[in-house]
């Protein structure tokens, strides 16, 4: 299906939870293009659906629950309906909520669009004892409502029939739009008056009612582009700053007419499934045994099922690949091998190896998002995520961290607010990574002897008041103790969709290797160059006049041997690779591990150091590329490398003077 | 006690009239209805858009006296942080 045949544009809008994301996939299957809105941060997904001979272009367009300016999602919604007007809008409703989820459709009507409304979920409505009589509510509105139940696939097909009609015969759109309180009407008209001709892209009426609802991105535009009426403008809207509460609230009244003869509800006081299983999973304290249970579940799962493809992916596929190019290159010269094994090759297996734990990771997480348990977890933690100014949200994808940094730090975009997103994303380095836990299990037996079990545990814990103490410290001082309000929809349990999750994780594991990937192996091959030039060996290479530069600063932390800021440094590319490094550095000798060897070297106050150096050090090459590529900033990306530069060092330096203190240096 | 010093201070700020009490002070399974949520714009914008207007029946779910609570709202169980439930007002029904 070529984009040239591209007869229709459909746009897909909803309020979050009202089964979008399955009809979106229904329609598209794999056929999606998962990117960024242009310049933004927010994910768009398009995709080409056919039917009937015709290609058609969906749009899904980010979940939102109305479309004034308060969040980056509900912006860049309405500025696509608005710049590339589609040729229908097909919303998405639940039927569960209608009321509610009707304000986007009072919306979405005000602006000129054409609409068709797909009523989602009957079956859970049903179940709840709901009913929506779907022609009554068809009748009302004056535009086409299609009765889904889009998990079992019904309805889709005539959604899209309704849409194509829309298409083919638009001037047959003539829904009933909702006005506005009789009292504001004449300042509406009066604004509409001053406004006319003065914003070509903007309708005049849609605007003056954003104005009244105080939209501060359409007051900006607005005192832009009419500056010299910009003063009775403003006059009027202050005479009326009571008038958003009305708006509002006379789009509700208008939703209470529309609905009410095409509805049934329940008798009050009917418990529903979704209320009994909030009485454990919301409960302050047996939702929090729950919350760890499934985490410990995640955790349990990805070390049983994900870690023996790691481990097979690492020693047979990889180091096999890596033998026969040996082999294939053994006349071309050294170099040539050296870069294509240690470096493209290594950088690619560690790529790989990432795979099988994301797969598994986001699997579970899209399982828990669909099932409806996900804000449940958040609405549990939020209490606690409040210390650092954080609201529950934020757990979410710190809690990932401990799998891997990368999609901790992708996932911080559940977090909708700017400041409390860009607070997670700072903090996900100092969650400690699975390959940052093992290069502490590899190291401190041979450094703490029994003593080894209760360093690691003792680091994990301080690694993780550091991070609690680092959260509240830049909520203080960098965003002035500001605190994100929490306001979360808690939607109903229902039945997880196969097709959304497999979807969900081929999509999500596709991002990690397209965007990570070429970071990581772009980042191997640097490394690999630095420590082959200029002589070919590491001893005399670029890398270790760097490490022998950095001495000095190394013993501050009794760190005063090149060879292991060197592997600190090389931990950069992949947390691992300090064990590789050291390993090359300190060479083999006969009837003694590696470990042995560094620790022979190693005073137990300087042992201590390099693992919390090692433990808090500036996140690896590929957590750097998704910081800047979900702050969308250099300056916020540069900050977090160096935040975590002091840090690491910092507490590296406190802990080798303390123990020295407490005569651990000799 | 924490609960009502809270509603002593918004009365003192002149935000409740009698009768009237922020949503955070009521039990669950007790109702009221909207009068005025009193916080900033950007908050409520928010809060309107998920259904909290003038006039509108909540009914409270969960509610343990600190951290957050769950209220229903037009058909939708909605959690709430502490500082928004204290600044929706509600007349108790």
């Amino acid at each position: 299906m070529s984009k040239e045949k591209v007869t229709c544009t459909i746009a897909l809008a909803g309020q979050p939870n009202v089964g979008k994301s399955t009809v979106f996939n229904m329609l598209t299957g794999l056929n999606q293009h998962v990117g960024n809105w242009p310049g933004k941060t927010v994910e768009q997904k398009t995709g080409l659906y056919m039917h009937d001979g015709q290609v058609i272009r969906l749009v899904d367009l980010p979940g939102t629950y109305s479309l004034t300016a308060n969040s980056e999602e509900e912006r860049i919604a309405r500025d696509f309906l608005l710049r590339e007007r589609p040729d229908v809008v097909v919303v998405i409703v639940n039927a569960a909520a209608l009321e509610r989820n009707l304000y986007l459709v009072a919306e979405l009507l005000s602006m000129p669009v054409r609409v068709v409304v797909g009523v989602n979920m009957m079956d859970v409505a049903g179940q709840a004892g709901i009913h929506v009589e779907t022609h009554v509510l068809q009748a009302a509105l004056g535009v086409p409502v299609v009765p889904l139940v889009a998990s079992r696939k019904q309805g889709v097909s005539e959604l899209i029939d309704a849409a194509l009609r829309l298409v083919k015969n638009p001037d047959d759109f003539a829904p009933n739009r909702p006005g506005i309180h009789a009292e504001h009407r004449p300042v509406l008209a009066e604004i509409c008056s001053l406004l006319s001709g003065k914003i070509p892209l903007y309708p005049e009426d849609w605007t003056a009612i954003k104005l009244l609802e105080g939209d501060v991105e359409i007051t900006e535009m607005v005192r832009g582009s009419a500056p010299e009426d910009w003063e009775r403008i403003h006059a009027l809207l202050k005479q009326h700053e009571d008038a958003y509460l009305d708006v509002a609230g006379g789009r509700y009244e208008w939703i209470g007419r529309m609905v009410r003869a095409a509805i049934i509800k329940p008798k009050p006081g009917a418990i529903s499934l979704t209320d009994r299983l909030d009485k454990i999973a919301t409960h302050p304290f047996w939702g929090l045994v729950l919350l760890l249970g499934i985490f410990g579940l995640v955790f349990w799962l990805t070390y049983t099922a994900a870690m023996p493809v790691v481990s097979w992916l690492d020693t047979k596929v990889i180091s096999s690949i890596a033998e026969s190019v040996r082999q294939v290159l053994a006349p071309a010269p050294a170099w040539l091998t050296s870069l294509l094994v240690d470096g493209l090759i290594g950088g690619a297996g560690t790529v790989l190896t990432f795979v099988p734990i994301l797969v598994v990771f986001f699997a579970v997480l899209g399982l828990l998002e669909d099932v409806g348990y996900l804000a449940r977890s958040a609405y549990v933690m939020d209490r606690f995520m409040h210390w650092m100014g954080l609201h529950g949200r934020s757990f979410l994808p710190l809690c990932i961290g401990f799998g891997c940094n990368v999609p901790a730090v992708m996932g911080a975009r559940i977090v909708e607010e700017r400041r409390a997103r860009l607070l997670t994303i700072l903090l996900a380095p100092l969650v400690p990574c699975s390959a940052r836990i093992a290069v502490i299990a590899f190291l401190a037996p041979a450094f703490f002897g029994k003593n080894a079990a209760l360093v690691t545990w003792g680091l994990v814990v301080g690694n993780l008041v550091l991070l609690l103490l680092v959260g509240m410290a830049i909520n203080r001082g960098v965003f002035r103790g500001a605190r994100s309000a929490f306001i979360m929809e808690m939607p109903l349990y229902h039945l997880p969709n196969a097709r959304t999750i497999g979807l969900y994780v081929w999509y999500k594991t596709g991002a990690f290797i397209k965007k990570a990937g070429g970071i990581i192996l772009l980042a191997s091959a640097i490394v690999w160059l630095l420590a082959y030039l200029p002589g070919g060996e590491i001893e005399g290479s670029l890398l270790a006049r760097f490490g022998r530069w950095l001495e000095p600063a190394g013993r501050w932390l009794g760190l005063g041997d090149w060879r292991l800021m060197v592997a600190l440094l090389s931990s950069f590319v992949a947390k691992e690779n300090t064990i590789a490094t050291l390993g090359v550095l300190y060479g083999s000798e006969a009837n003694l591990g590696l470990a042995e060897q560094v620790a022979r070297t190693l005073t137990p106050a300087a042992a201590l150091a390099f693992l919390v150096v090692q433990m808090t050090f500036i996140p690896c090459a590929a957590t750097v590329a998704v910081i800047k590529q979900e702050t969308a900033s250099w300056k916020w990306t540069a900050f977090s490398v160096g935040l975590l530069l002091v840090i690491s060092f910092g507490a590296a330096v406190i802990v080798y003077q303390l123990a020295r203190v407490l005569g651990w240096g000799v | 006690m924490r609960l009502r010093s809270k509603c002593k201070n918004l009365e003192e700020l002149g935000q409740s009239q009698p009768g009237q009490t922020p949503l955070s002070s009521l039990k669950p399974g007790e109702r009221g209805v909207v009068v005025g949520p009193s916080g900033g714009r950007g908050l409520m914008c928010r809060m309107v858009s998920l259904g909290f207007t003038s006039g509108v029946e909540v009914t409270v779910v969960q509610n343990f006296g600190r951290g957050p609570m769950i209220v229903t709202v037009r058909d939708t169980q909605i959690a709430l942080g502490r500082g928004e439930a204290l600044k929706v007002l509600v007349e108790a029904l």
